[in-house]
């Protein structure tokens, strides 16, 4: 296989390029210390919506069309949507392409789905089967809240470990092309500098379950960090890079506990990150906001890598970057039926240097 | 990782994922038990000081005890609904816990809360088969528990 490296990583020789990306967050998120990276924050969760379900699928479709107009591209020449959320049957994701006419498919991941598309959507680019591919991800509090804990108007208190399903919708538009297009980086209170860098995925490593056998709901980032130490350490060997090669190695929504386990487990293998680490999920609120361990859901990853990430990317201020979406793959039924919480965690290797 | 995967190649499954356990403590912070008790004391014993004051005022005009007692619980569950409908229920819980949770106050905000998730699927499938989500599990149990123990009395006594 030429294509691939070692054990679990793909080899992106076309470079697929990342031509754009939107991402759109509610008003929580926006009030957090990640807000000017955004492209949209709502002033109300609803979005104008009668259901939250509505409001997300909104959210999705503004994220993908936004990105594809950010991309300077026809919608006749994107080839494929790759998209998911975390809601039953993906209604998100299925609702919101239902008018789109473009070629979908949905995918579940949890909270890794972003970087599962970004892996689909290179290997479709790179394979020679799509040109344009939109890879996105949707989350929102209130549609996960309702799904997998109680009614948003019941009270109760939240245990310490417990994280925030963020509300936010991201999505990039993935192209083979390396020029021809025009693309427009303003968002709404962006910071000022020269966004000239081009951003390639050159390699993907998709990770393996792992299940640590723990069965409480409420300590996901305890359940996935194991998975992200996995796939992290599998990507380093099967690229034979040190962790020094990158300057940002950010995982998913491990959350503030999570991360430190996931520190600890990797310096405990001879693996030392800690300068280039960083967790969306520990990114995206302050403590004032009172989500005890942080961020999660899809879009919390989604809408990191696609505003902030992005963005510091073609500023040159990340040259090298490792992103890892990490997933707790439960079910309000396996959680029912005493099963514990499998983890799993995706890279992808997105780079600005060494591309002509 | 490494410390999991000589684990795994010696012990059972169960013994790993108890000492992942044991190891992802240490992460976790504790929740605020002196302080979460205290809160919720406070504001439980509040809710039944005012409750026990709204009792007095009605007997003192004229009211049986029973009637009451009846009339102090309709308030409760009146303005537990109303306080739930306002959206201010859950940030008291959250602040008082098993304060406001505990007392009748949490039965009537476990009624309406999935009462108003629910409305959004229709009045029959919506909120007919998911008002009873949060309180049905519990009146289960305790009706099933209370019979149990009438049983035993019954024939111990």
């Amino acid at each position: 296989m030429k294509n691939k490296l070692g054990k679990q990583t793909f080899l992106y020789p076309l470079k697929p390029r990342i031509v754009g990306a939107y991402s759109i967050v509610g008003e929580k998120e926006g009030k957090g210390p990640m807000a000017k990276w955004f492209d949209m924050i709502l002033e109300d969760d609803t979005f104008g919506e009668k259901t939250w379900e509505k409001s997300e699928t909104k959210m999705l479709k503004q994220a993908i069309l936004q990105a594809l107009q950010k991309s300077g591209r026809d919608k006749e020449a994107i080839d494929a949507v790759l998209c998911g959320d975390l809601i039953n049957q993906l209604m998100s994701s299925s609702f919101m392409a239902r008018d789109l006419s473009i070629p979908f498919l949905g995918l579940y991941g949890a909270c890794s789905t972003m970087t599962e598309a970004m892996i689909l959507g290179s290997l479709m680019i790179d394979g020679g089967y799509a040109s344009n591919v939109i890879v996105g991800a949707s989350s929102h509090y209130c549609t996960a809240e309702r799904q997998f804990r109680m009614p948003l108007e019941h009270g109760n208190q939240r245990p310490p470990s417990a994280q925030w399903t963020a509300t936010a919708a991201a999505a990039m538009v993935l192209s083979e092309f390396d020029k021809g297009d025009a693309v427009v980086t303003q968002g709404q209170s962006m910071p000022q500098g020269q966004y000239v860098k081009e951003l390639y995925i050159t390699h993907a490593t998709v990770g393996k379950i792992i299940d640590t056998g723990m069965k409480d709901v409420n300590q996901m980032g305890a359940a996935m960090a194991p998975a992200a130490v996995d796939t992290i350490i599998r990507h380093l060997t099967d690229t034979g890079r040190e962790p020094g090669y990158y300057d940002l190695i950010l995982t998913g929504d491990l959350g503030l506990i999570g991360k430190e386990i996931a520190l600890d487990l990797l310096s405990g293998a001879g693996v030392e990150i800690a300068d280039v680490f960083k967790d969306c999920g520990a990114m995206m609120y302050v403590k004032k906001q009172d989500t005890h361990s942080g961020g999660s859901g899809c879009g919390c990853s989604a809408s990191i890598f696609s505003g902030y990430v992005y963005r510091e990317m073609r500023l040159g201020k990340i040259k090298n970057a490792l992103l890892i979406s990490t997933g707790a793959l439960l079910s309000t039924i396996s959680s029912q039926q005493g099963e514990s919480v499998p983890g799993i965690a995706h890279a992808v290797a997105v780079t600005t240097e060494g591309v002509k | 990782m490494a410390k999991k995967q000589q684990g795994q190649s010696k012990k059972p499954k169960k013994e790993v994922t108890k000492q992942y356990e044991q190891y992802v403590k240490q992460f976790t912070p504790r929740p605020k038990y002196v302080t979460n008790s205290l809160k919720a004391f406070a504001v439980g014993g509040l809710i039944c000081t005012a409750a026990l004051y709204i009792q007095n005022l009605l007997m003192d005009r004229g009211m049986s005890e029973k009637d009451a007692g009846t009339a102090v619980t309709v308030i409760l569950v009146c303005s537990a609904q109303l306080l739930t409908g306002l959206g201010v229920f859950d940030s008291l819980a959250k602040y008082a816990g098993a304060g406001v949770i505990v007392p009748i106050t949490g039965f009537a905000n476990s009624m309406v809360a999935p009462a108003i998730e629910y409305k959004k699927e229709g009045p029959v499938l919506g909120v007919g088969a998911k008002l009873f989500s949060i309180a049905g599990p519990v009146l289960v149990c305790g009706i099933s528990a209370g019979t149990i123990i009438g049983m035993i009395y019954y024939f111990v006594k």
